[in-house]
């Protein structure tokens, strides 16, 4: 039986390691994750930000239960993600970079996907899902396959698939970073309105400082090998500051955050 | 895409079908025999109770020899697929399987087993596994990683996920199989019964070559490849219908 963790924390990674061995190269390994401790506390909303390959995908998938740690704990909700993958079924539900739909399912069929797995009767999931589907806008597109759908509209359907399941904890991989300005923005509005109105837990990794503003309560800044490079509390603190801070310990960790390169 | 044919095909085959036409006047008959005589002796299988059963009997022996590589087949990709250690033992095996000509395993069939079914059956199987389980194992493997992974991350059952995601990913991949190595089983059938069996259209073809028939011989090899045309039309629209979400570019169309 796994540990709790502490009251009123959602999500707790204390002193994790992660060391991939190369394939190829047997007697080869790297350091992904070094020595990452932090807590998220019930219905935050955290926004991670960190340059290329410094960790920040490694800890989404120790998150999702798909990699265990080669030290350290992890734990969602109390349990092990990666040991009690089973338990977290309809707990944790994940929004990626791509939407990732299946192009033989419809999108109706693609939001049912979850509540299918959870083993809900046919009638149900359908009034689920289209619920979804009407609440991202995208009623009478519920029998287009995700080719027939913009990138914008794919992206809505994951992301109503994701939230179908009714995720105590949801997990977003930089899920707006492939679209337009404008589609993008409205997407965010949306999702932040979603997270607001559910309740959830939000772990959201992204590359922009902006977006890490717009959608998260606290931010964490991640070093390469991932460990905190900086913490700031978003609420009452004066964004501009935390801008400065949060794009100084980026250039510090060796990279330029994505809006100093887009000034440049 | 369902194959309708063009002008182009009914000019390839009827140029065919006249120049045949033009040697039977030059040639004796039992070197080209002339249409209307290759023809009577085809519709003539469709209404004599016998030559209906023997090329039943070969469409049988087809769809059972298919049937018993495809359920070998997948067995052998999935053990493959999902284990390094599995591919390493198989895949050599299936390689070497898979160079052994049709008429070694006639050979090999007449010696191990008694019966002619038996004895076809395992010769189509022994022909056909090795393809078929190439063919699976590589739809198994272009199974996209994101959506394994997203997939995943939903927490599915073996059996769900299987149902979910592996199932319709292979399936492309099975429909090929199926169409590519229809032709080839009728290839092999042909030879197994040409060999030992009692009927059957290789036992037909047999039979014609032996009167000197040409007639004959052509209109039953004329009836195996209408059948594998028109199990592949079948295959295609099963396939159509199955694949319907898959989308076709205009210029493509």
């Amino acid at each position: 039986m796994s540990a709790a963790a502490p009251a009123g924390a959602a999500i707790e990674f204390r002193d994790v390691a992660k060391r991939f061995v190369r394939p190829e190269r047997r007697d080869e390994s790297f350091l992904a994750i070094e020595s990452l401790s932090f807590e998220v506390a019930r219905g935050e909303r955290v926004a991670v930000l960190g340059r290329t390959g410094c960790g920040k995908s490694t800890m989404f998938n120790l998150l999702a239960g798909l990699i265990e740690p080669t030290s350290g704990t992890v734990r969602a909700l109390g349990h092990d993600p990666f040991r009690e993958f089973d338990w977290f079924r309809g707990r944790i539900a994940v929004v990626f970079q791509g939407d990732r739909l299946m192009p033989w399912r419809s999108a109706l069929a693609n939001v049912e996907l979850g509540i299918e797995l959870l083993g809900k009767a046919e009638e149900e999931r359908r009034a689920i899902a289209l619920g979804w589907l009407e609440r991202l806008g995208l009623k009478g597109h519920e029998n287009d396959y995700p080719h027939a759908l913009s990138g914008g509209m794919r992206q809505r359907v994951s992301i109503a698939r994701a939230f179908a399941v009714g995720p105590e904890i949801l997990l977003c991989d930089e899920p707006f970073s492939a679209l337009d300005e404008l589609t993008g923005q409205r997407l965010r509005e949306e999702y932040l309105q979603l997270v607001k109105e559910t309740g959830a837990t939000s772990v959201f990794v992204t590359h922009s400082i902006s977006e890490a503003l717009q959608l998260g309560e606290r931010i964490l800044v991640f070093h390469r090998p991932a460990r905190i490079a900086l913490e700031a509390r978003i609420a009452g603190g004066d964004r501009e500051d935390i801008r400065r801070r949060v794009l100084e310990a980026m250039t510090a960790s060796g990279a330029p955050a994505e809006e100093e390169q887009d000034a440049a | 895409m369902a194959y309708r044919p063009r002008a182009e095909t009914l000019v390839a085959l009827g140029g065919l079908a006249l120049v045949w036409q033009i040697a039977s006047y030059f040639f004796p008959p039992y070197l080209f025999p002339p249409l209307p005589a290759i023809a009577q002796k085809f519709f003539a299988i469709f209404v004599d109770a016998e030559s209906l059963a023997n090329a039943g009997a070969t469409a049988g022996r087809i769809f059972a020899g298919l049937a018993g590589s495809f359920v070998l087949g997948v067995a052998m990709a999935f053990a493959m697929g999902r284990s390094e250690r599995g591919y390493r033992y198989l895949f050599p095996l299936l390689n070497f399987i898979q160079g052994i000509p049709a008429l070694s395993w006639v050979v090999i069939a007449i010696i191990w087993f008694k019966g002619t079914e038996p004895r076809i059956f395992f010769i189509m199987v022994s022909t056909s596994v090795s393809a078929f389980s190439f063919q699976i194992l590589d739809a198994y493997r272009s199974m996209s990683k994101d959506l394994f992974e997203m997939t995943l991350s939903f927490r599915p059952s073996r059996r769900d996920l299987f149902r979910v995601l592996i199932l319709p990913t292979i399936v492309p991949g099975m429909l090929t199989a199926w169409k590519v190595n229809l032709g080839n089983a009728a290839r092999v059938v042909v030879v197994a019964e040409l060999v030992g069996a009692t009927g059957g259209i290789g036992y037909q073809l047999l039979q014609q070559q032996q009167s000197f028939d040409m007639a004959g011989a052509l209109a039953w090899t004329l009836m195996l490849v209408v059948f594998v045309l028109v199990v592949q039309q079948a295959i295609v629209r099963i396939e159509n219908w199955m694949l319907a979400y898959r989308p076709t570019a205009e210029r493509a169309a």
